[in-house]
């Protein structure tokens, strides 16, 4: 995940992740925090109190005016017209062969106001893409990635440690809602959004309002164990909870069928939007492949790359797209692209790592769930 | 960053202590803070041999993979199996408890061909 030497942007909190410490390393285009204390202790306490992350990496584009629902209908395989107001989706943006450019989360602040946010080694490409998409309807976008800022608050105690902090009511907030207010004294949009599999809240802020709010909330949340945690955390949070990552799970050889991501795709929804014949016919193919969980069952870790066999073959027949060893299970997990033969749960298959063949078993997603 | 005096060391960060003919080989604290919390380590079995400059295992962290390079030939006569259950201990004391082989070397003089700390040092940019 590190980038070339290229000049790296920085975010606004660049000196609070000095000042304590943490590995930065290149990423999107970006010098964001990797570690601080160390992976492993940032994970559990995400899962068990909570962990503040800088994410202002990542792109925010609005997309604003009477048609901006329809357009975005026109752009996106989800169909933000049916979102109410204080909603939000995840969708995804693919190009005409169906293959995905980026996976986004579109966040509805007024019926025709929305809020698109892309991955940050994406945010050039989708505005790109969304500019000649949007171009026949009422619509105006602005890639407002540079002038914003976002930190996340995730975990089982984020509730209790910003609600006293902002003037939004978080228990009436309802998960991939979002809200405008105040937080720390400044304005924010407070969204019940992450990427953790925990509950928690992500904050969309002025870059120069942020550090103030960063070193509030750490104020308020350390004595119940709220810590900083980088991307390195984010990634085994994510991996653990199921959640696909654009450059691994997705990417133009995927179509969203087969990440497992159906349910994404209007196909019922008014009007065409880019890829839908692709897609049609992809579906009605049926998926060359299909993303599933493996839990390995030997010794060694699967990375991404790493190829996939049925036992006994020579050569592979899938690639591991991400794995890691599971903090809070204590063992080795990956997620991997399969024949779609080879993805029932209880199927065993082997992993190569290094010069060996690991087993590894196919099984359900995601590998954690949080404590209703 | 802790580059002891008395061991030698590769470029590829394994360090290496002689007592005798036989050498204890580890990775340095710095390689092990490059990787972050190590959750796993292959190593070969005592008998096998150790060739100077080639793989002789991998070692994991939660982010990443690394191979381990042999910093000299010979015959591995044990490994610290305490890494199998425990292997943060090469975060916690890498050139102690996070030791990894002892091997005796078929030719001692072949240390004088790795860094000493002060090579190492600079290698790393430590002062």
């Amino acid at each position: 995940m590190t980038d070339g030497a290229e000049a790296l942007r920085q975010t606004p909190l660049r000196d609070r992740h000095q000042a304590l410490g943490a590995r930065l390393v290149g990423f999107g285009g970006w010098e964001m925090p990797l570690q601080y204390a160390g992976i492993i202790d940032e994970h559990h306490a995400v899962r068990r109190a909570a962990g503040l992350f800088d994410l202002s990496h990542m792109g925010e584009i609005w997309v604003t005016g009477s048609g901006a629902g329809e357009g975005l209908a026109a752009a996106l395989v989800t169909d933000p017209p049916r979102l109410a107001v204080g909603r939000a989706h995840y969708s995804m943006i693919v190009a005409p062969d169906g293959g995905i450019i980026d996976d986004l989360i579109v966040y509805r602040l007024a019926h025709d106001r929305f809020l698109v946010v892309p991955n940050a080694s994406n945010a050039d490409r989708v505005a790109a893409e969304m500019e000649p998409r949007l171009a026949g309807f009422e619509a105006t976008m602005e890639d407002a990635s540079a002038h914003t800022a976002l930190i996340a608050i995730q975990g089982p105690l984020a509730r209790v440690i910003l609600a006293p902090l902002t003037d939004v009511d978080l228990g009436a907030l309802k998960y991939y809602a979002i809200a405008e207010g105040q937080a720390a004294g400044v304005a924010a949009l407070v969204a019940r959004t992450g990427y953790t599999g925990e509950d928690g809240f992500e904050l969309f802020l002025a870059p120069a309002a942020v550090p103030a709010v960063w070193d509030r909330l750490m104020a308020a949340g350390a004595p119940s164990g709220l810590v900083p945690a980088g991307l390195g955390a984010r990634d085994t949070l994510r991996l653990e909870a199921g959640m696909p990552l654009y450059g691994n799970e997705l990417g133009p050889d995927a179509t969203p069928m087969e990440a497992g991501l159906d349910r994404l795709v209007k196909f019922d929804k008014a009007g065409d939007f880019i890829g839908r014949a692709a897609l049609e016919a992809a579906r009605d193919a049926g998926p060359r492949k299909q993303l599933v969980g493996l839990s390995i069952r030997g010794r060694g870790i699967a990375r991404h790359g790493y190829p996939v066999y049925l036992p006994g073959q020579e050569a592979p027949v899938g690639e591991v797209t991400s794995g890691t060893l599971s903090p809070t299970l204590g063992q080795a997990i990956a997620m991997a692209y399969v024949p779609v033969s080879s993805a029932s749960p209880g199927t065993m298959l082997e992993v190569g790592v290094r010069a060996s063949r690991v087993p590894a078993e196919v099984v359900p997603l995601p590998f954690y769930e949080r404590p209703a | 960053m802790n580059v002891p005096e008395d061991l030698r060391y590769t470029s590829d960060h394994e360090w290496l202590r002689m007592e005798s003919d036989e050498g204890t080989v580890g990775i340095t604290a710095y390689a092990a803070d490059e990787l972050g919390d190590i959750v796993f380590v292959e190593l070969p079995a005592p008998g096998s041999r150790l060739e100077a400059g080639s793989t002789f295992g991998a070692i994991e962290s939660v982010k990443t993979a690394s191979d381990l390079f042999a910093p000299v030939s010979g015959d591995i006569l044990a490994v610290n199996e305490q890494l199998n259950g425990s292997p943060e201990l090469i975060n916690s004391d890498p050139y102690g408890e996070g030791w990894m082989l002892r091997v005796r070397l078929d030719d001692p003089s072949a240390l004088e061909a790795l860094e000493d700390a002060a090579a190492y040092r600079a290698r790393i940019g430590a002062a």
